[in-house]
């Protein structure tokens, strides 16, 4: 990683491009043929992947350890044309012996799953045909959406194509006000550049306030950096990530960062101390006010959970709000952890029975409601505080219903009041 | 070649959520996915939707998911290319790959309305709007993107490939 006299700066994304591109340096605009670690698919994108995979020709894939397949969306099957869905990426799995399928049982919201099981680390470079695969930089690794065609070439090949982008610098400095995290300090930034504010860019995030966040934070974050078109969120590995991939990444990784001279397209500098908690209203969730600015909105369900904020810190938050505290007559609660091992772990620590206790329903890991696929679904006109990632007309059910995104402690909150509340109402 | 047909006019950030509904997403076959196309942005447009016509639209269209089901529903009910004012990436790579012809130009995005008439030479990227006699100029195709639209798309490409390597 050293940066000799001859060598051009590099930002931690174009140094993993050009490592996966075998190229000693790239520089933005360029077209890169690159090798890829991981790619991943789902019940929704894997099934037309495979179909185009069939067209190509090749008997194998490229690697059967490098290749995830994940049922999450529409699972446990929706309907019959789900199941449809599932079973032949089961039996694709199945005929090129795919050691990495997930279905009910083992599986998790992807997002969640493959950094738990270790499927992914720092400096990789890693493609899935769903657009949060950019979650993964939280990790240090490049990683970015694409679709199902993408899926199957590479799924052949082992390669794809990128242009590396120009990079953007989101430095974030001073100390957290409570009840804030990742989750709001990236639909801060949404808000600020707004929904293509960061369109083909990586965004990377930087500064004291990132490296004090946990990686559950730090993954709302990247997960989040497609909301406003970017290509990619990345940030920087540290301790706090060493000791996350440890005996649990089961490839070996590396830790690159950028250099100190690296060029930008363009720094934002934000001082966290004056960022509330953020609720982006409908229909983009670049709408974002501080909560304290969201007037009286009554809602008629809460959802916690998704890839967004489905982990471990997120349900000990929305917890330690519903504790002791019923929901809302007018509002349903439906808690959906991202894993199984969360799951297993947030019931161990008692926090399945603090949801249930206070009247919320607690799901299977799925993708469920956070799409509108199933498992709670909004009728026209009905509103819904949610930890999810978009606010879409219609994202979560009828085209008249609405959506409000925000952290988990504001949606444990506005359960418990019925309309869009901050938890220091509550607790 | 050219491409001729009616503009429907959408807005600025038209996701992937209002043109194909993730509810309709148990489903990847075309034809069932083109009558529920643009539904949540504008319910009449998959019955009314007629072969060649054009999408127009502003910033950003397409962003949102990843999901292919997107520029093949528009395919599939008969869209003869979509003009935006930019596309989200996603989009954009998908669009490619399946072979739907889009095009970039913040102008034509801007001026064209619906029901307008409109040409669109697909080698040059030349817009013309012969309703209002106006003629615009999309952003280039970037090279390698030629590539694959010549081939048929990302898997000819793709299988082209694999066979000279297999024969190497
Ligand atoms: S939880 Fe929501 S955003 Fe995340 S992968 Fe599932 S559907 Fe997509």
């Amino acid at each position: 990683m050293q940066n000799g006299v001859n060598q051009m700066p590099m930002t931690i994304t174009e140094k993993i491009l050009a490592a996966h591109a075998g190229k000693e340096r790239v520089v933005p605009g360029e077209l890169v043929s690159v090798r890829v670690d991981l790619v991943l698919g789902n019940d929704i994108t894997a099934p037309v992947a495979i179909k185009e995979f069939n067209k190509i020709g090749v008997k194998d894939v490229f690697d059967r350890e490098r290749i995830a397949l994940v049922a999450d969306h529409f699972v446990p099957n929706r309907d019959i044309k789900s199941a449809e869905q599932v079973k032949t990426v089961k039996e694709f799995s199945r005929k090129h012996g795919l050691p990495h399928f997930f279905d009910v049982g083992q599986m998790g919201i992807e997002h969640c799953l493959l950094p738990e099981q270790g499927l992914v680390g720092p400096g990789d470079l890693v493609i899935g045909a769903d657009s949060h695969t950019c979650t993964y930089g939280a990790l240090g690794a490049f990683s970015t959406g694409v679709g199902s065609t993408d899926l199957a070439a590479t799924m052949a090949t082992g390669e794809t194509w990128l242009k590396v982008p120009e990079t953007i610098k989101f430095e974030f400095e001073g100390t957290l006000k409570p009840w804030v995290g990742g989750k709001d300090l990236i639909l801060y930034a949404i808000g600020a550049i707004g929904v293509d504010g960061a369109l083909y860019k990586a965004m990377e995030f930087t500064g004291a306030a990132i490296a004090g966040l946990s990686l559950d934070g730090r993954f709302s974050m990247c997960n989040m950096a497609v909301e406003a078109g970017g290509k990619n969120g990345i940030i920087a590995p540290d301790e706090i990530t060493a000791a996350y991939v440890e005996g649990r990444c089961r490839r070996p990784y590396q830790f690159y960062r950028s250099d100190p001279d690296a060029v930008y397209e363009k720094v934002y500098h934000f001082d966290v101390a004056l960022i509330e908690p953020q609720v982006a209203f409908p229909h983009l969730p670049e709408n974002t006010r501080p909560v304290s600015e969201a007037g009286n909105v009554a809602i008629d369900q809460v959802v916690i959970g998704s890839c967004t904020n489905g982990r471990m810190e997120d349900l000990r938050i929305a917890a330690g709000v519903l504790q002791g505290r019923k929901v809302h007559k007018n509002v349903r609660l439906i808690v959906f952890p991202g894993t199984r091992e969360i799951y297993l772990q947030a019931l161990k620590e008692g926090l399945i029975e603090t949801f249930v206790t206070a009247g919320g329903a607690v799901s299977t890991p799925t993708c469920g409601p956070c799409l509108g696929g199933h498992m709670g679904i909004l009728a026209g006109g009905e509103r819904a505080v949610a930890t999810t990632n978009r606010n879409f007309k219609g994202r979560m059910g009828h085209p008249e219903s609405e959506v409000y995104l925000s952290n988990p402690a504001v949606a444990a909150a506005s359960a418990v009041m019925g309309r869009i509340a901050g938890p220091e109402e509550v607790v | 070649m050219e491409l001729k047909g009616t503009v429907w006019k959408f807005g600025d950030d038209v996701d992937t959520d209002a043109i194909i509904p993730a509810r309709y997403l148990n489903t990847s076959d075309p034809k069932e996915l083109a009558g529920y196309c643009m539904e949540d942005a504008d319910p009449a447009f998959p019955a009314r939707v007629r072969p060649g016509d054009i999408i127009a639209a502003g910033k950003n269209f397409g962003c949102g998911s990843s999901r292919e089901h997107a520029p093949i529903a528009i395919k599939a009910a008969g869209v003869s290319c979509v003009i935006a004012g930019s596309f989200a990436r996603i989009f954009y790579r998908n669009a490619f790959n399946i072979g739907l012809p889009i095009f970039e130009s913040p102008e034509a995005a801007a001026d064209v309305e619906l029901g307008d008439e409109v040409s669109v030479d697909v080698n040059t990227g030349t817009i013309t709007n012969l309703s209002k006699g106006k003629t615009y100029r999309a952003n280039p195709v970037p090279p390698f993107m030629q590539q694959i639209i010549a081939a048929g798309g990302l898997i000819s490409y793709i299988a082209e490939r694999m066979k000279r390597q297999c024969t190497k």
